[in-house]
């Protein structure tokens, strides 16, 4: 990152860096410092004025030991893997169909980005609707036999909901990247390929799919940590099942940010962050150590 | 390619066509149902067809979930924090590019971390902080010299607090950081020859230079405003302040009412329509901006 001209100034620079300065110091370090000192120490009794008790890994420990947490766990794993899963494999079917060129696939491409520019709560609703057991598009089968699909009873019906909801957002986003990445693959190589006797099907088995791993990697981790972490998980899970039935789609974030809020367990819900802003970090960390690759790629 | 593979491109066309039933439809169904009878919308199976109430259930949607201020008030703020972003961004790449201070890359390092910290793990304190910005201020003022301070500013139900702790950018940043780092060295050479000082340079350089790059960026970041459901959820208790997409959850039917699902779809149409219109209008911006913020 040098320029071989620079101006010299000492003042301006900080001048220039100060209002991004005062937002990340006032609205992301301060408050990040206060769920550190939080995740170790605990609220005085009867919310007394005194100092906060420093409790050491008192809180971690308490977490931990909820199975209910662990649950929370293995259900974003779990959904976040499958969402992703789905959602990208949509994505490449179609991205790699766009990119044969045919007439008319400008068409197709301009409608495949629209479920990006739908806010999270947005599907949620919709999909609330289309998948409701009374009526929308699946009801019907509750006229066969009643309650062979009702969200809103059942943990795993909630959970496909929320799955389908996530996936369905994020095939616009996937797509684009997929279809960018096709776009820089060399037409000659293909070409040479075709030439060579190979059709589409292997042609896009063999010199596509490998050349855009890249960017299907990078995706990877970027559908893994949305989802997982991400606020648009936090918003579908709170337009359609709020967590439940039952706590089957109570996922890390929707439990921290409703065990912070409603149940005031300022603590335990820091110390969950916490652990949740470690995992970030491992996903950031493996997403940068890819992009260094790939700018060796080029 | 030049071979001819009529089976193939009968499949591919197939294809497409699936996925494009896949994404359109549920847009079409939202529009269906927001313009059917209640009776229509809770037939099974679900009828395909456009009724002829849109207006009425429009219109029961905008009382319910006050939609004239909510739409108001999100219009405003998704401009705020978009052009916010812009500034902020151009200007901090600014000052890491273009000048060698050695604090130029723990500053780099202090954005790029904001990324790993989403508003998600850190609500309540951003709420607190919300709620009384000054506290570190004093705090620090108070360990220093031990004088007490009450000063105050309360961001709660206020577009300050809708809008500030949304305009730090990362991604801005990084953005626009790429752009200057693509302009030739020789450009800020003449300039500094001729005798443009560093203000000069940016603004009458810089920026106009950087208008593709801008309109990418504010496509994307209109659109992130716009969809931002957490923060104003949590910070607004005044109704007069709540933003559109907040205002959504009054349209969720109560268990115990009839699920008047028309007048919902209505609202949500609505409420979804304007990050839509951007992304299919500036489709070339948005999607230059979305992949190039990915280096």
């Amino acid at each position: 990152m040098n320029k071989r001209t620079v101006f010299k100034s000492w003042w301006l620079p900080v001048l220039f860096a100060l209002p991004q300065l005062l937002l990340i110091v006032f609205f992301f370090y301060w408050p990040a410092i206060s769920v550190f000192n939080w995740a170790f120490s605990l609220e005085p009794a009867f919310g007394g004025a005194g100092e906060r008790l420093f409790v050491g890994f008192d809180n971690f420990r308490e977490v931990f030991a909820d199975g209910e947490y662990w649950r929370s766990v293995s259900l974003s794993l779990f959904f976040a893997f499958t969402a992703t899963g789905l959602s990208m494999l949509i994505a490449f079917v179609l991205a790699i169909c766009v990119d044969r060129q045919l007439k008319g696939s400008g068409i197709f491409r301009f409608f495949y980005i629209w479920p990006y520019a739908i806010a999270a709560p947005a599907v949620g609703l919709a999909f609330r609707f289309i998948f409701a057991p009374e009526s929308g598009l699946i009801a019907v089968v509750n006229t066969w036999s009643p309650d062979l699909w009702n969200p809103a009873k059942f943990g795993s019906h909630a959970m496909i909901l929320v799955i389908i909801c996530f996936a369905w957002k994020w095939i616009g986003y996937n797509f684009i990247f997929m279809t960018a990445g096709l776009q820089s693959i060399p037409r000659s190589l293909l070409e040479a390929s075709s030439m060579d006797g190979s059709g589409p099907v292997r042609r896009a088995l063999d010199i596509q799919l490998p050349l855009l791993a890249p960017t299907l990697f990078f995706l990877l981790v970027l559908n893994l940590t949305e989802s997982f972490v991400g606020p648009d998980t936090y918003g579908i899970v709170d337009l359609t099942t709020e967590g439940g039935p039952n706590k089957a789609t109570d996922m890390m974030v929707y439990r921290i940010v409703s065990e912070a809020f409603r149940g005031l367990n300022y603590s335990g819900a820091a110390a969950q962050s916490l652990v949740l802003i470690g995992l970030i970090m491992v996903f950031t960390f493996i997403q940068f150590r890819f992009v260094e690759r790939r700018v060796h790629y080029k | 390619m030049i071979e001819r593979t009529p089976i193939l491109n009968a499949v591919t066309y197939l294809i497409m066509i699936l996925g494009l039933i896949l994404i359109l439809g549920p847009f079409w169904m939202i529009f269906t149902a927001s313009t059917q009878s209640l009776q229509q919308v809770s037939s099974v199976p679900f009828n395909m067809m456009p009724g002829g109430d849109f207006l009425k259930n429009v219109d029961a949607a905008w009382d319910r979930a006050n939609l004239g201020p909510a739409l108001f008030n999100s219009l405003i703020t998704s401009l705020l924090v978009m052009v916010g972003k812009i500034v902020v961004a151009a200007l901090s790449a600014f000052a890491i590019v273009y000048f060698k201070s050695p604090l130029r890359h723990v500053f780099f390092w202090m954005v790029f971390l904001t990324l790993m910290l989403p508003l998600e793990v850190r609500v309540i304190p951003t709420y607190n902080i919300a709620a009384d910005v000054f506290e570190p201020v004093r705090w620090i003022i108070n360990a220093v010299t031990g004088i007490e301070l009450s000063l105050q500013w309360n961001l709660l139900n206020s577009y300050s607090g809708l809008v500030l702790p949304l305009i730090a950018t990362a991604t801005g940043t990084f953005l626009y950081r790429q752009f200057y780092m693509t302009l030739p060295d020789e450009l800020a050479e003449a300039a500094k020859m001729d005798g443009a000082r560093p203000l000069r340079f940016f603004i009458d350089i810089l920026l106009p230079l950087s208008r593709t790059n801008m309109l990418a960026l504010a496509t994307i970041m209109f659109v992130y405003a716009w969809n931002q459901y957490l923060w104003p959820k949590l910070m607004t208790t005044d109704a007069s302040y709540q933003t559109a997409m907040v205002a959504m959850r009054s349209l969720v039917p109560s268990i115990n009412a009839l699920p008047e699902w028309n007048v919902s779809m209505a609202g949500a149409l609505i409420i979804m329509l304007p990050p839509l219109i951007v992304v299919a209008v500036l489709q070339r911006w948005f999607v230059r901006g979305l992949v190039s913020t990915d280096k």
